[in-house]
């Protein structure tokens, strides 16, 4: 029980990743893909920020009371790892909302019924 | 222009000739002509290389460099020069066939035709003057992919059949075989140049030599060795000028001349001798002389019987190869020679018979004889310099060959030609005999004329009931009918030629 | 003044480019700061592997911080060599591009069709340039999201649902990319590659880094379509505006391929750790069954398109071989098919896009006869699929020569013998093409078309052209493959 509660963030990072991903294989609606791709770069959020949070450590100030600091890197890194998801997904659900307009349906198996072979 | 010159403008001409075939696409004549003057300017250009081979000199370019192991180059030796000239000769009675041939069948697509041959021809010319395995082995796949649309020609399922069949076996076997046979060669001796002697004696155990042989003698497709022959009767499905150039000029030729360089230049007669490395192929190319008779004699197609006739005489020589002594690969070389000029001048027949009549098979060429004497009479002439009877140029490459067997100690290799030649008179006599001396069939119209050849010819009126072929035709398959018998008397000379292929190492 | 500052405007001379198309976005004005944007591009990658050549690795600092705190860009002979070959398939890509794109996307789109692919192309270019591992990652992903967004603008409906696929499997790739990353700095502290190569061999066999090696090694597998990860690839290619096709199978699986060598050979360089790991056995018999699976599916395909996208999933198949033998002759041979395979790719898929303008359809079986009305169009084609299936004298033969090689001094006997036949798979999809263009009876419609307009003609069949070049004269090649081989080996970073 103690190595879960030491590791939790860890844990929650991997039930996160396994769970997002499993959304994405598992549906077949778009954009309940789409969901669970999110949740899936969200634990991968988490699996940078967590580490970088040393117990006892503040914020990066420059001044003779602060010797700690947590690490200021992780949040910069995924500040633009959640704009990169942010488009992604916008650009993800703006196929979807084309991809309704064409073929009336957002579901994996009827698109794969309508998509003859050629 | 130095002897270097020559070999590069040996290659240029087809090459331009070509280009200039198909600007003529407009004016047949013209085209012609275009075709006609290229290869007699590359017969001259070849020919000018002989003094200087036959004195010992040995022209080359060197080293065009791919990578730093491989690189393009070109060395004239005997052999090649031989392959050379009979190439670049027999391309000049093959476009007056050729002429002949397409405008009496009306062929369509004729430019293609022309420029593919030559082409073809300067792949060839490659071939004969590669300098190492590298350049051989690119010219090869050249000439391979310039002669596909040849045998596809005439477009139809059958003729993309065949021609699928030609391609898959010879890309293949050349990628899939080819290929590591001269990696291989490559990492055993450092080195992929034809050098007098070989060069893997010393470097290559007796089995390395004879698993690489194999590789070689079957990664080799165009030398038609059983079991990678088949390519050879699909490819018959092409015109007949077409299947003389496969036949006689280029592409068998260039198979068995390969095997023959390879030979003597990779592995050196010695070290084939002194391994035993080739004893295997003495074997396979023996049953592949045999076993092709006996499938010539049951093909009623003419085009077929000769194409199995070709397996089998092709045969003869990779069986000179794998003997491997000097008398024998004096001989296999001969028979590229002999073997040319009387194979095409049967083929040759062939066409001018389907060209003449629209007749394929044998059982359809009763009587013939009496309308197209010179036609048939050529065939004869052929036939028995195929069969190697005297006073015929045959005779002496197979000769040759024998006693070169018997050096070696491989006495049922005389039996086996012996046999052969049986099975040969009796795969082409029948021919000869059907043509003269049978009485046509009641219902043959030859040309239409209601024309019933009763009696046999009786002096002139012989003349009035000829009904020839094109004279573009008939005339070139007498000229290398003429030609198997004025090469009776050749054999010193070209052994001379040759003898130097097999000196010792510099 | 400018050469010092080279790396960083391969990079920002695109990037500046790609807004200014979406402000202008006349159609012709975009495409011609499309142009201009990437010729200079390939003339800075040019400059930048003679100036690699001559003095060794360039380290560029962004905005003066100091590596390994600041992100820098650290040019040496590998990447050098991939610039040259991305940049450089793009500028024979845009003069073709005008003609097709006009053909393909309505007026609205076209402006922003440019913007998108200059903004894939500073993604390509960034990541293969970048010293910095989160940098990849960030690159990677304007790479592909431009990609998806070209994709989706293909005429056929079917482009979009590719694009939606595509998307959702790059990004999965990204993520477990960016995951190895995160638990590299996680165990080292560091994004820097350079100091990652330093850091990583005292700690390889820590689990977290081999867990790192293995996210890795299956994002970047999802990105350079390694069988069986390659789903994405046939119906993206297939329904993307043919310039869009031509680009991305010249280039984004090959930058997702110098991936492979950096964080192989660089990060995890350590003396015979690749060797140790299970990786070089699994991705060689990936690699074998992806040299036959797709080949033999694209013999089966009616959409002439997709057949050459499978193709494309065979041929990197051989190049992840030649990365998987580890050897100077394996990664030279991989190198350089790199190079030769973006070239015949590109090609291919820019002649196909001519067939495809004239006639309007992708259907093999509505391009019977073609042969004959379009010759030149066909007739490049014939031969790079010639150099497809590794025919000498052209580009091909002499990567498959130096894979064949490396197997043979491996003393693997029957691999040499796999990746010929692998080249037999291409020689029967190939001919099945030149049968059909040439040897069947042209349809009406076809008889009356005309042969591809020059400004189409002409890129194609300088790459056609470039094909036969780099099988007789491979010093640009080979030449350099080899040296960027060898310092891979040698981890000189």
């Amino acid at each position: 029980m103690s190595t879960i509660l030491a590791d939790l963030n860890y844990w929650v990072t991997v039930f996160l990743l396994v769970g997002g991903l499993y959304i994405v294989v598992a549906h077949g609606n778009m954009i309940k893909k789409l969901v669970g791709l999110s949740i899936f770069q969200t634990s991968v959020y988490l699996l940078f920020i967590s580490p970088g949070k040393i117990l006892g450590g503040t914020a990066p100030i420059l001044d003779d009371k602060y010797t700690l600091y947590s690490n200021p890197l992780p949040h910069v890194l995924i500040l633009t790892a959640i704009v990169v998801g942010v488009a992604t997904i916008a650009l993800g659900l703006a196929l979807v909302v084309r991809i309704h307009e064409s073929y009336g349906t957002i579901e994996d198996d009827d698109l794969t019924d309508l998509e003859s072979d050629t | 222009m130095s002897p270097a010159d020559h070999i590069l403008a040996a290659l240029a001409i087809p090459v331009i000739g070509a280009i200039l075939i198909a600007l003529c696409r407009k004016h047949p004549n013209l085209r012609e002509t275009v075709t006609l003057v290229t290869a007699v300017l590359l017969f001259a250009n070849v020919a000018t290389l002989l003094p200087v081979v036959l004195e010992g000199g040995r022209p080359a370019v060197y080293g065009f460099p791919v990578t730093h192991e491989l690189s393009i180059a070109f060395e004239v030796e005997p052999l090649g020069m031989l392959f050379g000239l009979i190439a670049s000769f027999l391309w000049i009675v093959n476009s007056v066939y050729s002429i002949g041939y397409m405008r009496g069948n009306k062929e369509p697509r004729q430019t293609q035709f022309y420029v593919c041959f030559a082409v073809a021809l300067a792949s060839s010319v490659g071939i004969a003057f590669a300098g190492n395995l590298f350049t051989l082995f690119v010219f090869y796949e050249i000439l391979t992919l310039s002669t596909y649309p040849l045998v596809a020609h005439h477009g139809d399922a059958k003729a993309r059949t065949g021609a699928r069949i030609y391609l898959v076996l010879l890309l293949s076997t050349s990628i899939v075989l080819f290929i590591p046979a001269f990696l291989w060669t490559l990492s055993i001796a450092g080195t992929l140049d034809f050098v007098p002697g070989g060069i893997l004696a010393g470097k290559a155990s007796p089995l390395a030599t004879g698993v690489l042989l194999a590789l070689f003698a079957f990664g080799i497709g165009k030398a038609a060795l059983m079991p990678v022959h088949k390519w050879l009767p699909n490819a018959m499905v092409a015109p007949t000028p077409v299947s003389a150039l496969l036949h006689a000029v280029a592409v068998v030729k260039a198979g068995v001349f390969t095997i023959l360089k390879v030979s003597i230049y990779i592995f050196g007669p010695e070290h084939l001798q002194a391994t035993g490395a080739s004893e295997w192929l003495v074997y396979l190319a023996t049953f592949s002389l045999l076993a092709a008779s006996v499938v010539a004699l049951t093909k009623d197609n003419l085009k077929a019987r000769l194409a199995y006739s070709t397996v089998s005489q092709l045969g003869y020589i990779v069986l000179a190869a794998a003997i491997a002594t000097p008398l024998a690969l004096i001989g296999g070389a001969l028979h590229i020679l002999m073997h040319a000029f009387g194979k095409i001048t049967l083929f040759f027949v062939a066409g001018a018979i389907h060209t003449a009549t629209h007749k394929t098979e044998i059982s359809q060429l009763n009587g013939i004889g009496r309308v197209m004497p010179f036609t048939m009479g050529a065939f004869f002439i052929g036939a028995l310099s195929i069969i190697g009877l005297p006073p015929l140029g045959g005779a002496w490459s197979k000769l040759y060959i024998a006693l070169g067997g018997l050096d070696g100690d491989y006495w049922f290799v005389v039996a086996a030609l012996m046999i052969s030649s049986l099975l040969n008179v009796a795969y082409l006599m029948p021919i000869v005999v059907r043509a003269f001396f049978r009485p046509p069939d009641p219902d043959d119209h030859g040309h239409g004329h209601g024309h019933e050849a009763a009696a046999p010819a009786e002096g002139g009126s012989m003349w009035s009931r000829m009904q020839e072929a094109p004279w573009l035709c008939v005339v070139p398959l007498c000229f290398t009918a003429l030609a198997c018998f004025v090469l009776f008397f050749a054999p010193d000379a070209v052994e001379t030629l040759l003898s130097g292929m097999l000196e010792a190492p510099r | 003044m400018i050469a010092a500052h080279l790396p960083a405007l391969q990079v920002v001379v695109p990037l500046l480019a790609a807004p200014l198309c979406a402000i202008l976005r006349q159609g012709t004005i975009a495409w011609l700061i499309a142009l201009v944007a990437n010729w200079c591009a390939f003339v800075i990658s040019i400059a930048l592997v003679l100036q690699v050549r001559e003095l060794g690795i360039i380290s560029y600092e962004l905005g003066g911080w100091a590596p390994p705190i600041g992100i820098e860009y650290r040019v040496d002979l590998v990447n050098a060599f991939v610039l040259m070959v991305v940049s450089g398939v793009g500028a024979v890509i845009i003069p073709y591009a005008r003609k097709s794109i006009e053909s393909e996307i309505p007026r609205a789109q076209r402006g922003w069709f440019y913007t998108m692919y200059l903004l894939c192309l500073t993604g390509l270019l960034g990541v293969t340039i970048t010293g910095d591992a989160f940098n990849i990652f960030v690159f990677l992903e304007i790479s592909s999201l431009s990609s998806y967004v070209m994709i989706a603008m293909g005429r056929d409906r079917r482009a979009l649902t590719a694009s939606y696929r595509y998307l959702i499997m790059g990004t999965i790739g990204a993520t477990f990319i960016v995951i190895g990353i995160g638990l590299l700095w996680a165990m080292t502290g560091t994004l820097n590659l350079n100091d990652l190569a330093d850091r990583v061999p005292a700690i390889e066999e820590a689990r977290p880094v081999l867990a790192a090696l293995a996210f890795l090694t299956v994002g970047i597998s999802l990105k350079l379509a390694l069988f069986p990860l390659h789903l994405w690839l046939p119906n993206a290619y297939a329904y993307a505006p043919s310039a869009a096709s031509a680009f991305l199978a010249g280039t984004a699986t090959k930058v997702a391929i110098y991936l492979f060598f950096r964080f192989f050979f660089t990060v995890f360089g350590g003396e015979g750790f690749f060797d140790s790991t299970p990786l070089p056995e699994i991705i060689m018999v990936l690699s074998i069954v992806a040299m036959f699976a797709p080949g033999v599916v694209a013999i089966f395909q009616s959409n002439i398109k997709r057949l050459f996208a499978y193709s494309s999933v065979a041929q990197i198949g051989f190049i992840t071989l030649g990365i998987s033998l580890a050897s100077e002759p394996g990664l030279t041979g991989a190198l350089v098919h790199i190079a030769n395979h973006a070239i015949m790719k590109a090609g291919l898929f820019m002649l196909i896009g001519c067939i495809v303008f004239r006639l309007g359809s992708m259907r093999l079986e509505d391009m019977a006869g073609i042969g004959r009305t379009m010759p030149f169009t066909m007739a490049g084609i014939v031969v790079l699929g010639l150099g497809l299936l590794g025919a000498p004298a052209t580009a091909g033969f002499i990567s498959k020569w130096y894979l064949a090689e490396a197997a043979l001094l491996q003393g693997l006997w029957w691999l040499v013998g796999l990746i010929l036949l692998g080249s037999v798979v291409s020689m029967i999809y190939v001919g099945r093409v030149v049968e059909i263009a040439y040897f069947r009876e042209p349809s009406e419609k076809v008889a009356g078309l005309k042969e591809a307009p020059l400004s189409m003609l002409i890129p194609g069949w300088v790459l056609v052209i470039a094909t036969i070049y780099f099988g007789l004269d491979t010093t640009w090649t080979v030449g350099i493959a080899q040296d960027a081989a060898a310092s891979l080996l040698s981890a000189l970073y």
